[in-house]
């Protein structure tokens, strides 16, 4: 449908490829409107398509006002459990990779507000929406049961993406009752909504038994693969188009009901459709982090050494699936203590199943360990940053295993000396500022893991000498498209600028998923590994051939610099990428890569990525308000592939951490089950006036041990630590520790 | 689609006719009537548009000192003209705090004093709201009600007026310029806006086909120039309504407050004047104490209306703040983060 992008125009930089700070290839694209996003798509004939939603939170759809919505000039066609045509695929199975059980209008129950009951397909959206809302539901309702009061509690075997519930190491007594001094505390964070700029869309058309889809997706294979479950057809029927999102934040990773339904209404009515869910829409049926209470028992010694550290999470999920926000798992690699115990419970309430959200668990979990903690500190009499390098890990403590790298140390280092921490006072409410406001120091550790997926990368070396990169990766505004064509860039030997980049569709090969903060290394290893695949075939081309001044280089070998491959004991003799296919008689020569890791490795080393994190805040002595007026971030996460891209990223993170510790709250009517604040007047992320100076430090790390390229990293660490930066400076400001998230003006105050 | 007649008048006489008729609403700048109707909020039958409408978009210095401002005036414009912003600083502050640069552009003068409440089941037309369909009952009440009213609410509702602006002229008595269908009338816009009592849905004194022409700024009001602010609450820094906030403006002679204004935000279904709270300051000296014993005054009647029993406290902080930085005096510039309790030259914080 969309005409292929245009090839990006050149980036600013100075230097060759990686390790340079890079502008974004799509730059341009986007600040111009060339980039087109999924709901851009306008195939000829299309379709219009409009949710209705449930009102209430459960029981069931009893009736449906499908002759009025019909009625209406426009509409084609209303979809609902009567109508709906079979799938080949039960929305209410787990059987996909990656699924949730979701919503495809399979019966008339609901089971959270915000629910799918039917879809209005017209010829404008104008009439769809007007058809929705002409279906003026009834319902058999069932008392909602939201909030943690009214919640059903249930044992957590398996938390977040398939960890285990439960986890521990030492005795856990035994090192209570070593203790001097035993802190036990609580903390509450709300459900949050990933809330992306782009909505989710999706534009579907068929072609006999071919499907071709236009929308933001992060797993963009697997996606393709589970479509074709649901519709019954081969895996190579689906077409699937994601050049851009608009922001993912692990919410595009995941199918959902209304995805499935578009697709479903275009092939009963032989056009295309398409489907924007409107901002309200986004809170239900796509996914949230859960609301957790957390616990957490921190026992020290005299020296504040940790001898036990239990940390206890309560997870918000669905009735009727599981993703258990695995909260209480931040505390398993960060602080070495002889005896831990992580552990979860469910609490089931009736609202869409939540999902992973940008640091799913490591966010929420970090927010209480870090101002846990920041409370044991201040039991001890120690200074926080003191107290948490008294317990520094040089081993992961729940495994014992060694980390393939650790610069976190240096972290502290760096990040407390562009602070200006030295000095802090030990007791809170002691600063002020010029104006009399309260001011206040606080810190925490981020932590977060370096994951590897599986992915494939083809790269083809054109006659000209310039490149031709591919793999289905997700570009959702962190800069992949630049991040990813400097190491391809790499792999080959080339100027970036000889580099064609293609993602974000499936033609090309399995770029894997675009989450975890692995996308880089996975995708990226992938393109290198296809860049030196060709290097490699170029290289047994030329050394074979009697004409090339490379012939014989043999053992001693070559290297590929700028196009040219160039003989290692003599740097004089060389030959161009393109003179070695002409005289091959080659039009192109192609390699292929993957990304993933060394299983030796991953089964010998723990792998993070390491930060700290210093934010001041000032509060108003009176009033209560908030600003977080510095934060100073420092992060080790490997090697740097773009360090422009990368700060832009530990700054997004952080200010979320700010958003978390401030602003992000889904509010809902306990009896309707509804969220009131479905919109973004209402709930609240930060505007450019809430954020304050930051800083993000980047810190030398070579882990060999992670990957090849020694690639971690950089998406989601920066929540990380932050949030309890934030909150332990709240405290030293004001001396007040509020345990619930976000902190609000009455809380500071005590009102 | 869902229909409606859209009329764009030629004169004010035609947008009166036009409107007369049962459904109709005036569109100006549609950053609150339009929002709504795609909720469903509301759902006019037909929408007069004013926006091209002669005359209605000008402010006018008048020779008595006081101005004239016409209902098209867009929010920005009238916060960044020399003449009125420095005559009256706490209106052009509070213009300031409000909304986002973007909406302050489109948003007018006459559309800011007819915004409806942002409680949220005002806008969730799933829930019971007395104000969006009278007689269904009120959500709010035994809902999510923290940023709701504590002065003035009834049983019937519990919502708030969101405007900043409104709060600035209440305090300065400002007038409000009507035509109708019975001719041209002015009332103080201290009397514009209703208390719920039991017709909540009637929110302002409008009738059928009335239309808000311009605000008139009387001479008094100026005489406040050198010390009066409005000092905003709330969690997000800019973007985002009032918990609670309060225009203040002193008049000190001799070391004594000769007279006083003060107005509340975000505490009642309408801008709350706080006369008593005014008659405690005159002759006062202008010093914590006195300011301390006037926002008693002023929160003497207020009452939680559910889990926002904090906002009394807080609005009496607010009141005494605001009433810190008028004594302070005027600043010579507005401040870069108008309203805010974290702008410079707000005098300094009470408890040193």
């Amino acid at each position: 449908m969309n005409e292929p992008l245009p090839y990006p125009a050149a980036p600013v930089r100075h230097g060759s490829n990686s390790g340079q700070p890079m502008t974004r290839r799509d730059g341009r694209l986007k600040v111009t409107g060339a980039a087109t996003y999924a709901a851009d798509t306008h195939p000829e004939g299309l379709l219009h398509a409009a949710l209705a939603v449930s009102s209430i939170a459960r029981g069931r759809v009893s009736f449906l006002d499908v002759e009025a919505a019909k009625a209406h000039p426009g509409v084609v066609e209303v979809i609902t459990p009567q109508n709906r045509p079979a799938l080949a695929h039960d929305p209410d199975s787990k059987t996909l990779p990656f699924s949730f059980r979701m919503d495809a209008l399979q019966n008339d129950r609901v089971r959270y507000a915000g629910q799918p009951i039917a879809v209005v397909v017209a010829e404008t959206l104008e009439a769809a929406t007007e058809g929705a809302r002409l279906l003026a539901p009834r319902y058999e309702a069932e008392a909602a049961r939201i909030g943690f009061g009214n919640g059903l509690p249930e044992p957590a075997p398996m938390v977040g993406v398939g960890a285990p519930g439960r986890a521990e190491t030492g005795d856990l007594e035994a090192g209570f009752a070593a203790a001097s001094q035993i802190v036990e505390t609580g903390y509450e964070t709300p459900a949050q909504y990933h809330n992306a700029m782009e909505p989710h869309a999706i534009v579907a058309a068929w072609d006999g038994d071919h499907l071709s889809i236009d929308m933001p997706n992060q797993a963009i294979a697997m996606s393709q693969a589970s479509f074709a479950a649901f519709f019954g057809i081969p895996v190579q029927n689906v077409s699937l188009r994601s050049p851009f999102l608009g922001g993912g934040f692990g919410s595009k990773a995941i199918l959902a009901g209304p995805q499935v339904l578009c697709i479903l209404a275009a092939r009963m009515l032989g056009r295309p459709v398409k489907l924007v869910l409107t901002r309200a829409q986004m809170y239900g049926p796509v996914g949230h982090r859960g609301a957790t209470r957390q616990t957490l028992r921190l026992g020290t010694d005299a020296q504040g050494r940790l001898t036990a550290l239990e940390h206890h999470a309560v997870s918000e999920t669905s009735t009727f699936d599981d993703f258990i926000e695995p909260a209480a798992n931040a505390s398993l690699n960060l602080y070495a203590s002889p005896a831990i115990l992580a552990r979860h419970d469910a609490m089931r309430m009736d609202t869409g199943t939540p999902g992973p959200m940008r640091a799913p668990g490591e966010a929420s979990g970090s927010a209480a360990l870090e101002c846990a903690m920041d409370e044991a500190a201040q039991a001890a009499g120690l200074d926080p940053l003191t107290f948490r390098l008294i317990n520094y890990a040089e081993t992961d403590p729940i495994s014992g295993k060694p980390y393939s790298a650790k610069e976190l140390r240096a972290c502290y280092m760096r990040g407390a000396e562009s602070f200006g921490w030295a000095g802090r006072p030990l007791a809170p409410r002691q600063m002020r500022d010029e104006n009399g406001l309260l001011t206040g120091w606080g810190m925490g550790s981020a932590l977060f893991p370096a994951p590897m997926f599986q992915a494939e990368a083809r790269a083809v070396l054109r006659a000209d000498g310039s490149a031709l990169v591919e793999t289905s990766g997700a570009d959702m505004g962190q800069g992949a498209w630049t991040a990813l064509a400097q190491l391809a860039a790499d792999g080959l030997g080339l100027d970036i600028d000889q580099v064609e980049f293609r993602s974000g569709s499936t033609d090309q090969p399995d770029g894997g998923i675009a989450g975890g903060s692995g996308h880089t290394a996975t995708a990226g290893g992938a393109l290198h590994a296809a860049g030196r695949d060709v290097v490699a075939r170029l290289t047994e081309l030329a050394t074979a051939d009697p004409e090339s001044p490379l012939f014989g280089a043999g053992n001693s070998g070559v290297t590929a610099r700028d196009g040219r491959l160039v003989r290692n004991d003599d740097e004089s003799r060389s030959e161009a990428y393109a003179d070695i296919l002409a005289r091959a008689g080659l039009e192109a020569l192609e390699g292929t890569g993957r990304g993933a890791r060394d299983p030796a490795n991953a089964e010998a080393r723990a792998m993070f990525s390491h930060g700290a994190v210093f934010a001041e805040v000032k509060v108003d002595p009176e009033l209560g308000q908030i600003r977080v007026s510095r934060m100073v971030g420092a992060f080790a996460a490997g090697r740097i592939v773009n360090p422009r891209l990368a700060r832009s990223q530990l700054y997004g993170g952080m200010i979320w951490g700010l958003s978390f510790a401030l602003h992000e709250e889904a509010v809902h009517d306990l009896r309707s089950g509804r969220v009131m604040n479905a919109d973004l007047a209402g709930y609240h992320v930060p505007v450019n006036a809430d954020t304050p100076a930051m800083e993000a430090l980047l810190i030398d790390e070579d882990d060999r041990f992670v990957n090849d390229l020694g690639i971690k990293g950089v998406g989601e660490i920066g929540i990380t630590g932050s949030v309890g930066a934030i909150a332990n400076a709240i405290w030293h400001a004001t001396g007040v520790r509020v345990r619930r998230f976000p902190i609000r003006i009455e809380d500071v105050l005590g009102l | 689609m869902n229909l409606f007649d859209y009329v764009r008048p030629a004169s004010v006489a035609e947008a009166v006719a036009a409107a007369t008729e049962p459904g109709a609403a005036y569109l100006a700048a549609g950053t609150n009537l339009l929002d709504l109707m795609k909720l469903g909020a509301a759902r006019p039958q037909r929408l007069v548009d004013i926006t091209r409408l002669p005359g209605l978009d000008t402010i006018e210095a008048l020779e008595d000192g006081g101005y004239r401002v016409g209902a098209m005036v867009r929010n920005a414009d009238l916060a960044r003209h020399p003449g009125f912003a420095a005559a009256f600083p706490a209106v052009a502050e509070a213009l300031l705090s409000g909304a986002s640069a973007q909406l302050r552009n489109m948003a007018t003068v006459g559309g800011n004093l007819m915004q409806q409440t942002r409680c949220a089941y005002f806008h969730d037309t799933a829930a019971a709201c007395n104000r969006r369909a009278p007689g269904t009952g009120c959500d709010a009440a035994g809902g999510e009600n923290r940023t709701h009213a504590v002065l003035g609410w009834s049983p019937s509702c519990i919502a708030t007026h969101p405007s900043d602006f409104c709060v600035a002229l209440a305090a300065l008595d400002a007038m409000v310029e009507i035509e109708g269908p019975f001719g041209r009338r002015k009332l103080a816009l201290e009397e514009f806006h209703l208390l719920p009592g039991t017709t909540p849905e009637r929110t302002t004194v409008l009738a059928p086909g009335e239309m808000v022409t311009a605000l008139l700024l009387p001479p008094a009001a100026a005489g406040f120039r050198a010390n009066a602010r409005y000092l905003k609450l709330r969690e997000r820094t800019s973007f985002a309504f009032a918990l609670v906030s309060a225009a203040a403006a002193l008049q000190l002679s001799g070391g004594r407050i000769t007279a006083a204004r003060i107005a509340m935000g975000g505490v009642a279904a309408k801008p709350w004047r706080a006369r008593a709270a005014e008659e405690v300051l005159e002759g006062e000296a202008p010093e914590r104490a006195a300011f301390e014993r006037a926002a008693e005054a002023a929160l003497s009647e207020a009452a939680p209306s559910g889990d926002n029993a904090f906002k009394i406290a807080l609005a009496k902080r607010v009141v005494t703040r605001a009433l810190s930085m008028a004594a302070a005096g005027t600043p010579a510039r507005m401040p870069a983060l108008p309203g805010s309790a974290f702008a410079t030259d707000n005098g300094s914080s009470a408890d040193e």
